[in-house]
Order: C-alpha cells, then sequence, then structure tokens
C-alpha cells in the first residue's frame, strides 16, 4: 500500500501544478484592483483577431458536411432531412469542438510563446520586483479573455457553418433561404444550443489556463519557450476532447440530448 | 552610527548538488554603494534575488528596510518590491511596450503622492532626463541600442524612487566607453536620490567608480570586505587574481 502512495508520475504532477495554477487564477480573480484594460486588450486579440480565421474554418466546414452528407441521406429518399441534420451536428458538436481546437492552436501557442519568451527574457520577473503582480496582469486577464470569447466564436461559427451548409444544399439541389433556416431552427432546441454553449465557457477556460501555465512556468531559454507552446496546443486540444465527452455524458444524463 | 538597508545572515542556497551561497553574510549600509564582485557562476545573481525574494534561499534570514522578507504576504512583499529597484542584467524591458509604457508600468500599482501630485508624465519625463534619453520617449526597446536599453532599465527602477538599487551587472556586455558612462551614471543616482545600491560586477572599473565598498564573494562565502583601493594592494592570491 505504500509503495502505492509513493508512485511518482509526471503526468499526474504536472496535473496537479495546473491545478494550483487554476486555484491560484480564482483566488486572484476576486482580488481588487483588477487588470480591465489589459482584459479587454486581450479580448481584442483572442476574439477579434481569430474572426477571420474562425470564419472561414466554419464556412467550409459547413460546405464540406453538407455536401459529403448528401449522397448518403439521397441513397434513403431522405435528402430533405440535410438542412435538419446539417444543423444538429454542426450546432451540437462539430462547430463548437472545431472552434475550441483552432483556438488551443492559436490562442494556446501563442500564449505559450509570449508568455515564455516573457519569461526566460526576465520581463516576469522584472513584473515582479516591481510589486505589479503579474499573475493579475498576464494571467487573469488571458484566461478570463478566453474564457468569454470562446463561446463568442462558437456562436459565429455556428451562424457561419450554418451558411455554408445553406450554399452546399443548393449546389446540387434548390432549396429556398427561407425554408433552409426554417428547417434548421425546426431542428434546433434549447437543449442542443444552451449545453453546446456551455461547454464553449470551459473550452476557453481550459485553453487559456494550458496556455498560460506553460508559458508562465517557461524554462530552458528558447528551446524552452518552443517546448511551451508546443505543449500547450497538445495538453489543451487533449483537454478539449476530455471535456467534451464530459459534457455529452452530462447532457444525456440531464436528459437534454 | 550607520544604518543597515539590508541584512543578510548566514544564508545558504543550493540547487541540487550544487551549492551556490554557503552561510554567506553581509549588510549595506544607507546611502552606501556596495559592489559584491565574484567570479561568473559564483552565486552573486542568486545573492540579490534572494534579497528581494524572486529566489527564496534554504536557510538564514534576510531583512530589507528592517522587514525579513521571507515573512511578508504578497502584498506586503509588493510593498517593499516597490522600494527596492533592480536593474536586470538582460536588461528586461518589456519588449511589446514603448519606452513610455515600459516607465509608466510601475506607476500602476504604486503612486506615492508624490508622484500623484506630479503626474504619470512629468515622472516618466524626469526619469528619462535622469538617463539623458528624453528624446526615445516613444521608441521602442528593439530601436534602441544597448547602452539605451539599460539607461532605459534603470529609468524604469528610478520612476518609483526607490531607497535601495541592487545593480545585476550593469555594464556586461557593454564597450568601455559606455560601460564608463553606465558607472558613471550609477554614481550620480547615488548622490542625486540618496540611494542604497548593491551592485553585483566583475567589471573592474565599473566597482573602482561606483564602489564605497567591495566584498569578495568566494566559495559561496563572504570572503573580503573592504574598500577597492585595500582590497587592490592586498596579497592574498585569491583576491589578487581579480586585479591583475
Amino acid at each position: 500500500m505504500e509503495s502505492l502512495f509513493n508512485i511518482r508520475s509526471p503526468f499526474l504532477e504536472e496535473l496537479g501544478d495546473i491545478a494550483r495554477f487554476s486555484g491560484r487564477f480564482f483566488k486572484e480573480l476576486f482580488k481588487p484592483k483588477q487588470e480591465y484594460d489589459e482584459f479587454l486588450r486581450q479580448c481584442y486579440w483572442i476574439g477579434y483577431k481569430s474572426l477571420s480565421l474562425v470564419a472561414i474554418t466554419a464556412f467550409i466546414m459547413g460546405l464540406v458536411l453538407t455536401i459529403q452528407s448528401r449522397p448518403t441521406l439521397v441513397e434513403f429518399g431522405a435528402q430533405s432531412l440535410l438542412p435538419k441534420m446539417v444543423a444538429v451536428s454542426l450546432v451540437r458538436e462539430i462547430s463548437p469542438v472545431i472552434t475550441a481546437l483552432i483556438c488551443a492552436g492559436k490562442i494556446g501557442s501563442g500564449m505559450g510563446a509570449e508568455l515564455g519568451s516573457m519569461r526566460v527574457t526576465e520581463q516576469i520577473d522584472a513584473m515582479d520586483v516591481s510589486g505589479t503582480n503579474p499573475f493579475r496582469y498576464l494571467i487573469v486577464t488571458r484566461v478570463m479573455a478566453t474564457t468569454c470569447m470562446l463561446p463568442v466564436l462558437a456562436s459565429l461559427s455556428n451562424a457561419v457553418s450554418l451558411f455554408g451548409g445553406y450554399l452546399g444544399v443548393n449546389i446540387r439541389g434548390q432549396v429556398s433561404w427561407h425554408l433552409y433556416w426554417t428547417q434548421v431552427f425546426d431542428a434546433l432546441s434549447f437543449g442542443d444550443v444552451i449545453p453546446s454553449l456551455s461547454k464553449t465557457f470551459f473550452f476557453g477556460f481550459a485553453i487559456g489556463v494550458v496556455g498560460c501555465y506553460k508559458g508562465y512556468n517557461s524554462r530552458k531559454g528558447t528551446e524552452g519557450v518552443g517546448r511551451s507552446a508546443n505543449s500547450a496546443v497538445v495538453i489543451a486540444s487533449l483537454l478539449v476532447f476530455i471535456i467534451d465527452l464530459i459534457a455529452v455524458q452530462l447532457s444525456d444524463l440531464l436528459g437534454l440530448t | 552610527m550607520t544604518t543597515d538597508v539590508i541584512c543578510v545572515e548566514n544564508v545558504y542556497k543550493s540547487f541540487g548538488d550544487n551549492h551556490v551561497l554557503r552561510d554567506f553574510s553581509m549588510n549595506l549600509h544607507h546611502g552606501e554603494n556596495l559592489a559584491i564582485l565574484g567570479k561568473s557562476g559564483s552565486g552573486k545573481s542568486v545573492l540579490i534575488k534572494c534579497i528581494i525574494n524572486l529566489i527564496e534561499p534554504d536557510h538564514g534570514t534576510i531583512q530589507v528596510l528592517n522587514a525579513l522578507v521571507n515573512t511578508l504576504s504578497p502584498e506586503s512583499l509588493d510593498e517593499l518590491r516597490a522600494k527596492v529597484g533592480f536593474l536586470f542584467q538582460s536588461n528586461a524591458l518589456y519588449d511589446s511596450m514603448t519606452v513610455r509604457e515600459n516607465l509608466e508600468f510601475p506607476l500602476r500599482r504604486h503612486w506615492s503622492k508624490e508622484l500623484r501630485e506630479k503626474g504619470a508624465e512629468a515622472a516618466v519625463m524626469e526619469a528619462l532626463d535622469d538617463v539623458g534619453l528624453r528624446h526615445t520617449v516613444d521608441m521602442m526597446p528593439a530601436e534602441l541600442s544597448g547602452g539605451m536599453r539599460k539607461r532605459i532599465a534603470l529609468a524604469r527602477t528610478l520612476i518609483l524612487r526607490p531607497a535601495i538599487i541592487l545593480y545585476d551587472e550593469p555594464t556586461t556586455g557593454l564597450d568601455p566607453v559606455t560601460a564608463r558612462e553606465i558607472s558613471n551614471l550609477i554614481v550620480k543616482v547615488q548622490q542625486k536620490y540618496n540611494t542604497s545600491s548593491i551592485i553585483i560586477s566583475h567589471d573592474m572599473n565599473c566597482i573602482n567608480i561606483t564602489s564605497n565598498r567591495v566584498i569578495m564573494l568566494i566559495d559561496g562565502k563572504s570572503y573580503a570586505n573592504n574598500s577597492f583601493d585595500n582590497l587592490r594592494k592586498s596579497t592574498d592570491t585569491r583576491i589578487k587574481e581579480f586585479f591583475e
């Protein structure tokens, strides 16, 4: 039994460190004198600067999914269900997860590299010694901005991918704008939209925390910065899938599906 | 009677099997420029990082302005750090900010009554005037030369009017002319603001110009503690090798 408690796993240690890092985030979050200007600046960089990437990906995703699904539905004579099927697949699952993965790549790696480079060039130490609390300035603002911006980006992704679906439906068939959107909204309920958007808050939080944790604790010079950026993307992407799995199970248990 | 602004007693610090500081003790008097001389890797930078609590010592006590640094709450430590300036060897300027933003950054948390009356702009300009670089206010750190970056880093340190300044190898990587200018600037700052300073260096010219007293850090201990001129006359081989 004793040997069981003596097992030292780097993975578990890192998980513990990330949990402690998250704990410190919540501790700092509720202290006075928050850095609102920096939070807004981060929202701009994380949200606004990711709009075009998310929109283009979502458009292609909607278009391709519709084109690929059509032959199967035609085989069963169910092509009239195409808008409904596309809407449910995109809004419930594909759109939020793909948006989160794009953000894990773009934002997670960006944070890992930026904070890592600040760490190895002693800029974070300089903030520390000037008594300005770098954790609140750099970490709290970034994690909050990612958590708030991910649902906004996922909502945009939903809308654009459904528009892509509309074009996809009309490449081989003819469905009016009005009919398409009526079918889409008929197929969707709050039980589809709310859990799907709720989980994007957790995706955003996970991406922010992992990106910041990896960058903030970066070591070993430029090589360490590269590793931080890389592992931030890998861990954040993995967490997105784990959170998604948990969210789907919870929705199922709560009867929201 | 001299008052001590920093008092380091019996400090030990190791990194694995590398014992950097071993029972190291020293004190810094008010208004004094103290140089710490030692070979590369002898633990000079570790010592001043322990003083500001960027690194925690394994054992021993460090008192700064009558406060035991390792017992302070994070808020009290922030308050204390505002009174202690730190000039990094790498300058550590915030590379995504302009010179003005770099200098304004420490002010966001620590506005003294004097600074509030003066205003941020005036405080920034005065600090830049002190280092002779008023014209760089809207430039980015990447546009500055090595010597200019060092001066800007010093201006950022000065903006909170610290009682103590810790200089980590202030002349490393600079040409002899610029290094002399920086050394003279350290003396000018000490005279103008009556600061107490610790200067970590192995540049003998810099130590000669700036220091009132020198501590030689050898084998993790305070090997010698005397004025620059007295150390220069020493016959001890371990001291002599620094002056040859």
